[in-house]
């Protein structure tokens, strides 16, 4: 799984017989210090999340194990709203708090 | 199976009902001489493992496996807990 935020949302009318009623949110994937990298990627959303909310997704056929993508063409799916997550100790993000990186990017 | 080191944790009260339960990890992946390689990935933990552990982890739809419920959407499960890599 990869941590991403969510930066958009997509809106299709005509799509996929099997895809209708599958909401899609553009995430982007989130470096060790809570900053965007690399590029954006679309995701069915099965549980409702906000833009702006940290989430993990899920990529390749894995995608398709929750009751809404369950034999669906799909390849990614948001499996969580994240609260808080750390690395050695130190805490990156928090949903309800504030963090300043330490050394500040440039 | 891919070898990694537990950097870090993840908390997500909000996910699907199928990892409620599950305990997620911040993996950084390790070649065979256990140097960095590649970027961090979040793994549920089958084995009880902790910060600062080696590990063993697999990726794809096998990941999904191992969990209590095996119909959940996991890309990425630890396996093992290295004890020596020769």
């Amino acid at each position: 799984m990869q941590l991403a935020r969510v930066v958009g949302t997509v809106v299709s009318t005509r799509k996929d017989e099997k895809m209708v009623g599958v909401p899609f949110m553009v995430l982007r994937d989130l470096d060790l210090e809570n900053q965007l990298s690399g590029g954006s990627i679309i995701a069915a959303d099965p549980m409702g999340v906000d833009r702006g909310e940290v989430v993990l997704y899920s990529k390749g056929s894995s995608a398709r194990q929750t009751e809404m993508t369950r034999d669906r063409p799909n390849d990614a799916v948001i499996l969580g709203v994240v609260d808080q997550w750390e690395v050695g100790g130190v805490e990156k993000y928090h949903k309800f708090k504030t963090i300043t990186p330490k050394k500040s990017p440039k | 199976m891919n070898l990694g080191k537990v950097i870090g944790t993840v908390v997500s009260s909000k996910k699907v009902e199928s990892l409620v339960g599950v305990k997620l990890l911040i993996v950084q992946p390790l070649d065979e001489d256990l140097n960095p390689s590649g970027a961090p990935v979040v793994a549920c933990d089958s084995q009880q493992a902790g910060p600062g552990q080696i590990v063993t982890y697999i990726g794809g739809r096998e990941a999904s496996l191992p969990l209590p419920d095996p119909f959940n959407p996991s890309d990425a499960t630890i396996t093992s807990i290295v004890d020596e890599v020769d």
